[in-house]
C-alpha cells in the first residue's frame, strides 16, 4: 500500500507551519527570555525596543486578559514571567514587529531588572532542599526488606542518565489569526491540539469554542511538542487576540534549544538482591528526576519510570520510589519512552553490576528473570500474552548468541587497539496513557457523493505514519482503495477534546475510532443495498470496491452504491468514539490494570571500540520485535530503526551540558550532536516475531513508536563491555551517555593527570 | 544587482549579496520545499544545488547548504531547488522514487535535503560508488531517523547510476527523468549570462573596508545580520583566488578561495598526501566542503580549525595584501596573536597560501576526535609532519587544536624530536613536553582532563601510524 505522505515529502510539497502562505498584515513575534536562571523580576524597560524600527507592540504578563497560567498537570507555569523568573530562557515578553528581523533586533534593546536568587541544577540538591514538584511516589510489590537476608548476593550502586534534546528538525512555532467572533484560529506545530486550545482559551479568558487549532503535520515531535508546543501557540494567539492582526511565531534553532525542556536527566540509587541461582529476589530503587522549573509532564513521566522500573523482568519484591525535583532548568518534558528508558537503564545497570562482580555474563541473569505469563508487575497487572521469553529465545536462536559472543572474544584476543563489546537488551513497554481517562478518541468520517472519503481524527502526523495507518483502516473496513481516502488535518473544530498524539497509542485509539465509524457506515450502506438492489443481507460485503452478494458481484459498485444511498437520504457521515476497554489504574494505591497490552523485544548490540582514540562504531544492532500482526511492515520497521538510533544517540553522543548558572552550553547543532549517517550501526536487522497480535491493538498490529528507543540502552552496555575487554577489572560509573570522552577516560582512568600536575601546575580550568 | 538562474527562471535581484540564498528562495521566491533546520550548515534541510559554468562549457553542480550560501555567490550560476527538479504531473524522479520505496521519509522535514544531495550525486561526472553515494548525504541529518532506509535507497541509485555515461551526463539524466529537460539548456544560458555580465564590476579586487566574504560557512553562522546589512566584497568566485599549483621551487600555492573540496579533488594534493581523503572525510560535510575556503578557516581563527591544524604542520605561509600596499607573507604559525585575534591588519586580505611540498619519504598524518566522528567540530585535532631516516627523526612539526586559545604549533615538542631515535621513550617524552605547551579549558567539547589525555593519544596515533614496526600500542599506553 502506498504511504501517501512521502510522495509529497520528496517533492517538497508537504506543508509545515512555516510554509503556510503569509496573510497580509501579519506581524512577526520574537520572545524575550530571562537571561538568568532564577531571580526576582523587578521590571522591564521597553522604551528603547518600542522605538526600534518596525516594532508594533511588546506584550508582557500585564497584557494577558485571562489567567497567566499554562501548567497542564500542576498550575505552576505562567505563559509570561511575572514576579519571578525560574529558568534561563523563560519567556518574559513578546515583541511584535513588521518583519522577523525587526522583531529579533528589538530583543537586544529590552532591559530587564532581576535580583538573582540561588540556582539549583542538580536534582539531588533539589530533593535535599525539599524542592519537589509533586509528593514522591512509590510502587511496590512484596517487600524487599523481608528478603534481603535471604539473598545470596546484594549489590548497590548509582546510575545516571542524561537528558536528550528532541531536535525535531522543524522548530517550534505557531501562526495565529484573529477571527470575526473575537476568537482566534491557530495553526500550530503541536502533538496536542486540544492542549493548545484549552490553555489558549484560559489565557485569553474566552471559551474553548472560540479557539480553533489546526495541525497538518509536524517536522518531528518525539514528545517535544506534546506539552511544549503550547507556549508558542498561546503566545501567538495572545498577540493576534490583543492586536487583532495575524501573528506568526517561529523559534530559531538556538532559541528553541535554550527555551524548551528535554528528556529528563535522572540520578538514581539501586539495590538488587539475587539468590544463588541468579534469580532476582529483591530490587529497591530511588529515582531523582530532574524536572526543571515547572511540572509540565514530569509527574506523568515519573509515573512511567515507576511502571517500567523492572523492565522485562519479574521481580517478586520491588520497592521503587521517585522524586520529581524542581531545578532551575527549562521544564523537562515528554520524549519517546516517557521516563521508561530512564527506569530501565537503572535496572540494567543493577544487573550488569551484579554480573560483573559475580563474573557471569549479564545475559545469564537477564534470561533467568524474564517475565512469564501471568507474572505480576509491581502495579499488579499480570503479564498476559507475554512474549518476553519468546523474543529472547528467538533472538538467541536466530542470531546465535553464543557464536556472536565467541566472535567478540576471538576478536578481542587477536586485537590490542580495537576491542569489541556485545550487549543484550530485552524490553517490555506498556501501551496506553497511564492516565486512564486519556485513552479515548473520536473519528469523523464523511463519504462524499462521488465515493471519496474524508477522515478526521485527533491523530497528529509527525512521521510515525499514523495517517497512512488510518487511511488503511478506513479503506480496509469500507472495502475500497486507500487512494479514495483523505486523512484531514487535525482540527479541534472537527474532532474535539482529543488526547495528544503520544504514548505510542495514537494509531490504536484513533484507528479503532476510525474502524468503528467505517463499520457503521459500511453497515448502513449494506442495509441500503439490501433494499435498493434486493439482495440478501447474509453474505453481503464490499470488497475491492465491488458489492458482493455471497461472493457474486451485484449490479452496483462502490460509487454507485454511495450515490444511490445519498439520493435515498442515507446518512453518509459517521462520528465514532472509542475508549480502550478494561483498563484502570488507581494513582493512590498505585495498582490496577493500566495498559491495554505490553510490547516485548530483544536486541543485540555489537560495537568496536578504538582503544587508542576512545571512539567507537556500532557493527550491528540485531532486533527481534513483537509487532503483533504488523499492519504496515515498512512503517513499523522504520519506527524500529529510527527509535533504536535515537536511543543509541541518547546513550552515546547526545550530551546536554548546563553550567552552574543554568546556561545551556550544548546550545546548537554544532555543540549538541545527534546521530548522523555514519554513526548508526553498520547493519540493523529487524526480525518480526511471529505472534497473533493483540485484540486491543488496531488490526492486532501493536503500537510501535516508543518501545524501540529502549533498544538503544544496549549501546551503553556494549561500549562498557568493550572497555572491560581492554581494561579488565575497571568498573566505569553507570553514567550515560558514554561519550568518546567518557570512553577514553575509562580506558585510561589515570589520564595524564600526574604529568599535568608535575609539568604544568599553573593550568587552570575555565 | 545579482543575476542568476533559479531553476528554470532567470533572476535579477537587488537583495543584499550578503543575505542568504535560503531566505531568498523561501521568502522572496516563495519556494517552500527548501526547509530551515538550523541555519548553521549542520542539518542539511536547506540543501540546494549550485551549478557553475566550467571552462569546457559544461555545468558543474555542487550541493550547498543554502542557509550559509551568500546570495552573491549565486551570481552567474544555476541554483536548483526541489521545485526545479520535480517532474510534471506529480511523477517522481528516480531519486524521489527510491526514497519513497525504501521508506526513507518519515516526518519529511529533512527529506528534500536528501533528495537534493542525491540529485547532486547523480549529476556528478565521477563514477557513482557505494562510498560516494553515502558521502553525498553525509551533510544531511535525519532525526526520525531513516538512515538505513536512505542507505538502501542510495544503494539502489548507485546501481541505476552504474549505467550513466561519462559524457553527456545531463542528456542521460534528463532521458531517465532525474532532471527536467531544461537542464540541457542551462550551459548555453549561463554562457550567455556570462557574456552579459562581463562588464559588471569585479568586486573581488582589493577594495577599502567592505566586509570580506568567502564561502560564508563561518560568517553567516556568527554574524548573519551584520553580513546582510553591510557592503560585502565577494571572494568565492574570484578566478585569481582559485587554483592549486606547484611552483618550480617545489612550493605548493593555493588560492585563498580554494575550498576544502578543491583540496580533496586536487590530484597534486592527493599525490602529496595519500591519506587526504581520509583526513577530509573528518572535516565537516560534503556541502560545507563545497563552500568553505581554506583562507576562511585560517582567518576565522578558531583554535580548532581543521585545515589550520593541517597546514600548521606543513609550516604554511599566508600571503596578505591591502589596497595600495605591497603584499606580505606571514608564516601561519605567526598569524595568531591570541584567541580569535590575528596579526593581519583588518584591511589585509588573504591572497594565497603556500607551503613546501613534502618530500616523497616524509611522513604526514592528521588526527581528529570529536563527539561525533563526522560532521562535528573536534575536541582535539592534531597534524604531524616528520622527516626521518633509519629510525631517527630529523625534523618534525606537530600541531594541535582545541588545547589552547589559538591553533598551536607545538614548537618545543617539534624541536625536541629532531635527532631523536624513534622509541617508546622518545614518544613518551615528546608527550610530556607537549603537555607543557598546551592550556586547554573545559567546555562543551570536553574537559581539560580529557583534552590532555586525548592529545597524548593523538600524538601516539601519529607515531603508531608512522612506525608500526618500531612501536607497539601496548608499550605506549
Amino acid at each position: 500500500m502506498n504511504h501517501l505522505d512521502p510522495v509529497r515529502h520528496v517533492r517538497g510539497e508537504s506543508q509545515y507551519l512555516d510554509d503556510v502562505p503569509v496573510q497580509q498584515g501579519t506581524l512577526y513575534a520574537a520572545v524575550f527570555e530571562s537571561p538568568l536562571a532564577h531571580g526576582v523580576l523587578n521590571g522591564l524597560d521597553l522604551t528603547e525596543a518600542l522605538n526600534a524600527p518596525g516594532v508594533y507592540r511588546i506584550l508582557t504578563a500585564a497584557d494577558i486578559p485571562g489567567e497567566n497560567q499554562i501548567g497542564g498537570i500542576v498550575p505552576d507555569e505562567p505563559l509570561l514571567a511575572e514576579g519571578h523568573v525560574h529558568f534561563r530562557g523563560q519567556p518574559v515578553a513578546l515583541v511584535l514587529a513588521d518583519t522577523e528581523h525587526q522583531a529579533q533586533a528589538a530583543l537586544a534593546l529590552i532591559r530587564v531588572d532581576i535580583d538573582p536568587l540561588p540556582i539549583i541544577t542538580d536534582p539531588r540538591v533539589a530533593a535535599a532542599q525539599g524542592e519537589l514538584i509533586v509528593p514522591p511516589r512509590t510502587f511496590s510489590l512484596g517487600d524487599p526488606e523481608t528478603v534481603w537476608s535471604q539473598c545470596a548476593y546484594i549489590f548497590e550502586g548509582e546510575a545516571e542518565s542524561g537528558g536528550q534534546e528532541h531536535l525535531y528538525i522543524e522548530t517550534q512555532g505557531a501562526y495565529a489569526f484573529p477571527t470575526e467572533m473575537g476568537g482566534v484560529r491557530i495553526i500550530s506545530s503541536t502533538q496536542g491540539p486540544t492542549a493548545v486550545q484549552r490553555h489558549t482559551a484560559h489565557v485569553l479568558g474566552i471559551g474553548m469554542h472560540q479557539v480553533e487549532v489546526d495541525v497538518t503535520r509536524l517536522g518531528g515531535g518525539f514528545g517535544g511538542k506534546e506539552d511544549q508546543a503550547t507556549p508558542w501557540g498561546a503566545l501567538a494567539a495572545l498577540g493576534a487576540f490583543v492586536v487583532r492582526r495575524p501573528v506568526k511565531l517561529v523559534l530559531d534553532r538556538m532559541a528553541d534549544m535554550r527555551m524548551t525542556g528535554k528528556r529528563h536527566p535522572y540520578s538514581s540509587d539501586f539495590r538488587i538482591g539475587l539468590d544463588e541461582n541468579l534469580r532476582i529476589l529483591a530490587y529497591e530503587v530511588t529515582f531523582y528526576q530532574n524536572a526543571g522549573a515547572a511540572a509540565d509532564l514530569s509527574p506523568a513521566v515519573l509515573e512511567r519510570t515507576l511502571f517500567h522500573a523492572t523492565n522485562a523482568y519479574f521481580v517478586p519484591n520491588v520497592r521503587a520510589t521517585a522524586y520529581s525535583c524542581r531545578t532551575n532548568l527549562p521544564p523537562n518534558t515528554a520524549f519517546r519512552g516517557f521516563g521508561g528508558p530512564q527506569g530501565m537503564f537503572v535496572m540494567e545497570s543493577a544487573i550488569v553490576k551484579a554480573a560483573e562482580t559475580l563474573g557471569v555474563p549479564a545475559s545469564e541473569i537477564q534470561r533467568r528473570n524474564l517475565l512469564r505469563e501471568n507474572d505480576l508487575f509491581s502495579y499488579r497487572q499480570p503479564a498476559e500474552m507475554c512474549n518476553a521469553e519468546l523474543a529472547w529465545d528467538t533472538a538467541a536462536r536466530l542470531y546465535d548468541l553464543p557464536k556472536l559472543r565467541a566472535e567478540v572474544e576471538a576478536f578481542n584476543q587477536q586485537n590490542e587497539r580495537l576491542k569489541k563489546g556485545l550487549s543484550v537488551m530485552p524490553i517490555c513497554f506498556g501501551i496506553s496513557f497511564t492516565k486512564t481517562p486519556m485513552n479515548q478518541a473520536r473519528a469523523l468520517v464523511h463519504i462524499y457523493t462521488d465515493g471519496s472519503v474524508g477522515v478526521s481524527t485527533g491523530a497528529v502526523e509527525m512521521g510515525q505514519g499514523v495517517n497512512t495507518k488510518i487511511a488503511q483502516v478506513a479503506a480496509q473496513t469500507l472495502g475500497i482503495s486507500p487512494s479514495r481516502v483523505k486523512v484531514e488535518s487535525t482540527n479541534t473544530t472537527r474532532v474535539a477534546n482529543t488526547s495528544p498524539s503520544a504514548a505510542s497509542a495514537t494509531a490504536d485509539l484513533n484507528g479503532k475510532a476510525t474502524q468503528m465509524a467505517c463499520e457503521a457506515l459500511r453497515e448502513r450502506l449494506l442495509r441500503h443495498a439490501v433494499l435498493e438492489y434486493t439482495l440478501n443481507y447474509e453474505g453481503l460485503e464490499i470488497r475491492d470496491e465491488e458489492v458482493l452478494a455471497a461472493g457474486i458481484p451485484a449490479d452496483t459498485n462502490w460509487e454507485k452504491l454511495v450515490s444511490s444511498a445519498y439520493w435515498k437520504r442515507v446518512n453518509l457521515t459517521e462520528n465514532a468514539h472509542y475508549a480502550t476497554p478494561d483498563i484502570h489504574f488507581d494513582p493512590v494505591t498505585n495498582q490496577g490494570y493500566p495498559f491495554a497490552y505490553h510490547v516485548y523485544g530483544t536486541a543485540y548490540t555489537t560495537v568496536t571500540l578504538d582503544c587508542l582514540r576512545g571512539t567507537y562504531t556500532f557493527d550491528a544492532l540485531r532486533v527481534v520485535h513483537d509487532f503483533g500482526e504488523s499492519m504496515h511492515p515498512a512503517i513499523d520497521q522504520g519506527q524500529i530503526e529510527g527509535g533504536a538510533v535515537q536511543g543509541i544517540g541518547w546513550m552515546t553522543m547526545e550530551e546536554l551540558i548546563y553550567n552552574e548558572e543554568g546556561r545551556l552550553l550544548s546550545n546548537s547543532l554544532n555543540s549538541y550532536k545527534i546521530p548522523d549517517l555514519y554513526s548508526v550501526p553498520q547493519r540493523i536487522d529487524v526480525h518480526f516475531l511471529d505472534t497473533p497480535g493483540h485484540p486491543r491493538a488496531i488490526l492486532r498490529s501493536k503500537a510501535v513508536g516508543e518501545p524501540p528507543l529502549m533498544y538503544g540502552i544496549g549501546a551503553y552496555f556494549a561500549v562498557r563491555d568493550a572497555i572491560s575487554a581492554f581494561r579488565p577489572g575497571h568498573r566505569p560509573a553507570f553514567s550515560a551517555p558514554i561519550t568518546p570522552e567518557k570512553a577514553l577516560l575509562n580506558l585510561y582512568p589515570s589520564g595524564v593527570a600526574e604529568e599535568v600536575v608535575r609539568l604544568a601546575p599553573g593550568t587552570t580550568v575555565a | 544587482m545579482l543575476h542568476f538562474y533559479l531553476n528554470n527562471q532567470r533572476i535579477r535581484t537587488d537583495q543584499p549579496a550578503g543575505s542568504t540564498l535560503l531566505d531568498f528562495v523561501r521568502y522572496q521566491q516563495h519556494l517552500k520545499g527548501t526547509k530551515i533546520g538550523c541555519r548553521e550548515g549542520d542539518c542539511g534541510a536547506c540543501t540546494v544545488l549550485v551549478g557553475e559554468l566550467q571552462p569546457d562549457g559544461s555545468v558543474h553542480y555542487q550541493s550547498m547548504t543554502s542557509c550559509l550560501t551568500p546570495l552573491g555567490n549565486a551570481q552567474g550560476k544555476h541554483v536548483v531547488t526541489v521545485e526545479g527538479i520535480n517532474a510534471a504531473a506529480g511523477t517522481l524522479t528516480p531519486v524521489q522514487q527510491t526514497i519513497v520505496q525504501e521508506g526513507g521519509s518519515q516526518c519529511g522535514f529533512c527529506t528534500v535535503g536528501f533528495v537534493m544531495s542525491l540529485t547532486g550525486h547523480s549529476l556528478s561526472s565521477n563514477p557513482a560508488t557505494a562510498e560516494t553515494g553515502l558521502a553525498a548525504i553525509d551533510g544531511n541529518i535525519c532525526r526520525c531517523t531513516g538512515y538505513k532506509s536512505l542507505e538502501r535507497a542510495t544503494a539502489q541509485l548507485t546501481e541505476q547510476l552504474a549505467e550513466r555515461p561519462a559524457t553527456n551526463v545531463v542528456d542521460w539524466l534528463s532521458e531517465k527523468q532525474f532532471v527536467p529537460t531544461y537542464f540541457k539548456d542551462i550551459p548555453a544560458r549561463l554562457q550567455a549570462l556570462k557574456t552579459e555580465l562581463r562588464h559588471e564590476t569585479n568586486n573581488g579586487q582589493l577594495t577599502t573596508n567592505n566586509q570580506l566574504l568567502g564561502g560564508g560557512t563561518d560568517l553567516l553562522v556568527q554574524r548573519p545580520e551584520h553580513v546582510r546589512a553591510v557592503p560585502v566584497q565577494l571572494l568565492y568566485d574570484q578566478p585569481d583566488l582559485r587554483g592549486i599549483r606547484q611552483e618550480a621551487d617545489g612550493r605548493v600555492v593555493l588560492g585563498a578561495a580554494t575550498t576544502a573540496e578543491n583540496l580533496r579533488a586536487s590530484p597534486l594534493m592527493q599525490e602529496l598526501f595519500p591519506g587526504l581523503h581520509g583526513y577530509l572525510k573528518l572535516v565537516s560535510s560534503t556541502p560545507i566542503r563545497n563552500m568553505g575556503t581554506v583562507a576562511g578557516n585560517f582567518i576565522n581563527a578558531s583554535p580548532i580549525g581543521d585545515l589550520t591544524i593541517f597546514f600548521l604542520a606543513l609550516n604554511a605561509s599566508v600571503t596578505v595584501g591591502a589596497l595600495g600596499q605591497p603584499s606580505r607573507k606571514i608564516p601561519l604559525r605567526e598569524l595568531y596573536s591570541g584567541y580569535k585575534t590575528l596579526t593581519k591588519a583588518a584591511n589585509e586580505q588573504v591572497l594565497e597560501i603556500s607551503f613546501a611540498a613534502p618530500q616523497p619519504d616524509d611522513l604526514f598524518n592528521f588526527e581528529k576526535v570529536s563527539k561525533r566522528t563526522h560532521l562535528d567540530i573536534a575536541s582535539v585535532n592534531s597534524a604531524m609532519w616528520l622527516r626521518a631516516t633509519n629510525g631517527f627523526a630529523q625534523e618534525a612539526r606537530v600541531s594541535a587544536g582545541g588545547v589552547g586559545p589559538t591553533p598551536l604549533l607545538l614548537a618545543r615538542t617539534s624541536a625536541y624530536l629532531a635527532g631523536k631515535e624513534i622509541t617508546a621513550e622518545t614518544v613518551t617524552a615528546a608527550n610530556e613536553i607537549a603537555q607543557t605547551e598546551i592550556s586547554p579549558i573545559s567546555d562543551a567539547r570536553g574537559t581539560v582532563e580529557y583534552k590532555r589525555l586525548l592529545l597524548r593519544q593523538l600524538l601516539f596515533a601519529h607515531f603508531l601510524q608512522f612506525f608500526p614496526e618500531r612501536l607497539s600500542f601496548r608499550e605506549l599506553v
